[in-house]
């Protein structure tokens, strides 16, 4: 397990070389769809586990920037005619001016209050779009044409996936770039102390400001792609049970753990279906999954795997006349 | 020259007044302590020269600008570090990566470059990680440039502290407590560094209980009670200042 000593170069060959091989092994449409339904929410959680995971912050509607996407895209270019695009770009901008407006009140609080009013925006995001219906639709959605570019439209299960995969390896790197950084080490340390950071000269409010905003957007685009790829959005896409989601995929994958939110987002985007045998039982069994996991790892999968392999790789290998120390 | 000077400071919570008509000058390259006994404003004065209170009347300058009130980054890049009392270390990050925090001001922060990681930040990282080595074996916490800062013992960590807060180059440096809870070795060593950091042309301001640390190493020390300023003079003078004496030992 060399390549987990080289998190960056190492894990993002692999997430590369999966991202290349997993189409081998879909038998059919319904399977690539999954990989893309997969794909759009890691990108999305890898999002939100910088403003979480590294940062702390805690956000209970980003559901609601990923549907503000959404409708963005529906209404500009269902209704309006407009490139989707461009579409994709304005709503990426206004989504990322309004979480900028209302980051600075936001992000003054702390813990519960913070979940709560984030928890409200989203609500009030997800009561707009399925009342005002002679724009969205209201609560029966909106049809939203197929994504084109150039005149070249985005059509069919295999093109979805190869673009859905470079975005997702786009959206790691620049991810694993931010925290490699002056201003990524800046959130971790207000995120570990926050009097510290600031005595370091870290501006918080304007870090945790500006990681709100890129999540945001993050969250926002693949709203955008998702109502493309899907033909429609409805407010479900927006409401708190996705924003719920969301946050779990990046407790369950690690919290502080790019890789993580990606295989936290593949399991709650898979086991659902995988556990469709199960019938009525469906959802008891997919939370005891999840209750047992962060009971027997409470740091989430991937950082536990991580110290799992990290242990076993220094007894491979034993400096000798050190002891082993344990962490 | 003064590097600090406190001028007139009052702050009161409610009717206690916490610090009263306080004045006094800190000149640069020198180690400047401050004692006084139990409630005597100690903290409250650290506090509101570190800027996390807002003096109720009186200012406060650094190199002639006035620094009362502004919020802590700011003070930090006019050239002011502190340590904390309580430890104030990321236990999410190694150590190294704590002191590398504390160069912060000192590197490329536009979030831009850093997300396409451009050479330059590159460049400006492997710098920073070897100043930050530097200054752990400068602290003497060299043997753990690789820990998790949750690893390492509490004596290592107050001396990670002065590490990270000296990654910042700063002018003047505030100590609060180095020495609390550490035993008479490690309070020997921790001795030792403060001279050493005085050395290097850092001014030090140092909140203390340790006596035999203050009366070792200050240069000038300021006494406190009841918020007011009771004598002021080298560690000889204060010593055989009957107000001093009296204050702490409790005799009329």
């Amino acid at each position: 397990m060399g390549w987990m000593r080289a998190p960056r170069t190492g894990g993002l060959m692999l997430l590369a070389l999966i991202v290349a091989a997993i189409p081998w092994f879909l038998p059919n449409n319904f399977y690539f769809e999954m990989a893309i339904l997969v794909g759009i929410n890691a990108i999305v959680a890898v999002g939100l586990n910088l403003l979480i995971g590294y940062a702390g912050q805690i956000s209970l509607g980003h559901a609601g920037f990923f549907g503000l996407g959404g409708y963005c895209s529906g209404i500009l270019v269902a209704t309006y005619g407009w490139p989707p695009a461009l579409a994709l770009l304005l709503g990426a901008v206004g989504v990322a001016a309004l979480a900028f407006i209302i980051a600075r009140p936001i992000l003054r609080l702390k813990g519960h209050y913070l979940a709560m009013a984030t928890l409200g925006l989203g609500i009030i995001i997800s009561i707009v779009v399925s009342t005002e219906d002679w724009l969205t639709g209201g609560p029966d959605g909106m049809y939203v044409p197929p994504f084109t570019l150039f005149g070249w439209e985005l059509y069919g299960e295999a093109v979805w996936y190869w673009v859905i995969g470079g975005l997702l390896l786009l959206a790691v790197w620049l991810a694993l770039n931010i925290i490699d950084s002056p201003v990524g080490r800046a959130l971790r340390a207000l995120h570990g102390s926050e009097v510290a950071a600031q005595a370091a000269g870290v501006d918080t409010t304007r870090a945790k400001v500006r990681v709100f905003v890129v999540s945001a957007v993050f969250a926002a685009v693949m709203g955008s792609l998702h109502a493309h790829y899907a033909g429609f959005v409805t407010p479900t896409s927006s409401g708190f049970f996705h924003s719920i989601e969301l946050v779990t995929m990046v407790v369950l994958g690690g919290m502080a753990s790019t890789f993580g939110a990606v295989v936290g987002a593949a399991i709650l985007t898979v086991l659902p279906q995988l556990l469709s045998g199960f019938e009525d039982y469906e959802m008891v069994v997919f939370g005891l999954i999840l209750m047992l996991t962060m009971i027997f790892m409470p740091q989430g999968l991937v950082p536990t795997l991580a110290r799992v392999c990290k242990r076993r790789d220094q007894r491979a290998s034993p400096i000798p006349g050190v002891d082993e120390v344990d962490p | 020259m003064s590097l600090l000077r406190v001028e007139q400071l009052n702050k009161s919570f409610g009717g206690v007044h916490a610090v009263q008509d306080l004045s006094f000058e800190v000149d640069p390259g020198t180690i400047h302590s401050v004692i006084g006994p139990n409630g005597a404003g100690k903290t409250t004065l650290f506090n509101l020269v570190t800027g996390v209170y807002t003096p109720s009347s009186g200012n406060i300058f650094l190199d002639d600008q006035p620094t009362a009130g502004r919020p802590a980054h700011v003070l930090a890049r006019l050239g002011m570090s502190r340590t904390f009392q309580n430890l104030q270390i990321c236990m999410n990050m190694t150590a190294l990566e704590n002191v590398m925090v504390g160069r912060h001001l000192h590197l490329d922060r536009r979030f831009l470059p850093a997300m396409l990681r451009l050479p330059g930040i590159v460049r400006g990282d492997r710098d920073c990680r070897d100043k930050a080595a530097e200054l752990m074996n400068f602290v003497g916490t060299g043997r753990y440039l690789d820990s998790d800062a949750a690893s390492m013992p509490y004596g290592a960590l107050k001396r990670l502290e002065i590490a990270r807060a000296l990654a910042a180059e700063p002018r003047l440096l505030l100590l609060d407590e180095p020495a609390a809870g550490l035993n008479a070795n490690e309070t020997a060593e921790i001795d030792v560094l403060i001279q050493k950091v005085a050395q290097t042309g850092v001014t030090v301001v140092l909140v203390e209980h340790d006596m035999k640390l203050v009366m070792n190493i200050s240069d000038h020390i300021l006494v406190l009670d009841y918020g007011k300023k009771l004598a002021e003079g080298t560690a000889e003078a204060v010593r055989h200042n009957p107000d001093v004496i009296a204050a702490y030992l409790g005799a009329a």
